[in-house]
């Protein structure tokens, strides 16, 4: 810290910056991001396995217990990465504060239910129900 | 909000066009593209679980030529955005900022994101086209 810092030590112990909200965002996206470069590349290598299978054998491929397990994973990490990059082009781009409020909490909602759905799906291809 | 017809910040038209502005509003562009692609994964996902005959509709779908089209599209904008994404997280350690290495690693984002598309598309029509 140098002596003309202004900023109170409280303030810099909470690290959360003159927006309120920290390094949350920025670091939870690069998270998802490092997860996604290996999920992103395991399902398009799972996909081209599954080109020419029947309904029997995909069913069979996406339930086994890894392929379900990163098949979540992926879903997961795909919205959660999605969301918090449109709430980052909708805050750039959407200049009417209702409807940028409108848009941010949209998308949050959507990306929660597109995640729980996918999870869903691949909990019932899984387990057979 | 208060006028807002003041100047803003120079706008795309006063640019002369650079790999590095391409690459960066690319990755943006592809990033919005893939958050709705994630919805073709979902309704995979929701008729292989809906069973056979749902199944075969979704294949049926997504082998027609729009929904090949729809599938070359997200397979480019998904390794665009993985390429580059690779790029941004080594950015974010402090490296490949000079401006020669910032412009090769742009080209190599665009270039990888083709070789990629190219090979997986050879891959399909190799074994037989789709489905």
């Amino acid at each position: 810290m140098s002596a003309n810092d202004l900023q109170h030590p409280l303030k810099r112990a909470r690290g959360l910056g003159s927006a309120q909200s920290g390094v949350g965002h920025w670091w939870t996206q690069r998270i998802t991001a490092v997860a996604l470069v290996v999920l992103g590349s395991w399902f398009v290598i799972l996909v081209l396995g599954l080109l020419h299978a029947d309904y029997a054998t995909a069913h069979y491929t996406v339930g086994r217990p890894w392929n379900a397990v990163l098949l979540i994973a992926f879903v997961v990490a795909a919205f959660w990465h999605a969301a918090l990059g449109l709430q980052v082009v909708i805050e750039d781009y959407v200049h009417t504060r209702w409807r940028e409020i409108f848009l941010l909490v949209l998308v949050k909602f959507l990306a929660v239910l597109g995640a729980l759905m996918g999870v869903l799906a691949v909990l019932r291809i899984a387990l057979g129900v | 909000m208060a006028d807002t017809r003041r100047p803003l910040s120079p706008h795309l038209q006063v640019y002369r066009w650079q790999v590095q502005m391409v690459s960066s509003i690319v990755h943006r562009v592809t990033g919005v593209v893939l958050a709705f692609g994630t919805l073709l994964v979902l309704w995979g996902l929701l008729e292989l679980a809906g069973g056979q005959r749902s199944f075969d509709q979704f294949k049926v779908c997504v082998g027609s030529p729009a929904g090949l089209l729809l599938l070359f599209g997200w397979s480019w904008a998904l390794f665009y955005h993985l390429c580059n994404g690779i790029r941004h997280l080594i950015q974010d350690t402090g490296a490949g900022y000079e401006i020669p290495q910032f412009v090769r690693s742009s080209w190599l984002s665009v270039i990888g994101s083709v070789v990629l598309t190219v090979i997986v598309w050879a891959y399909v029509l190799m074994t037989g086209g789709v489905a």
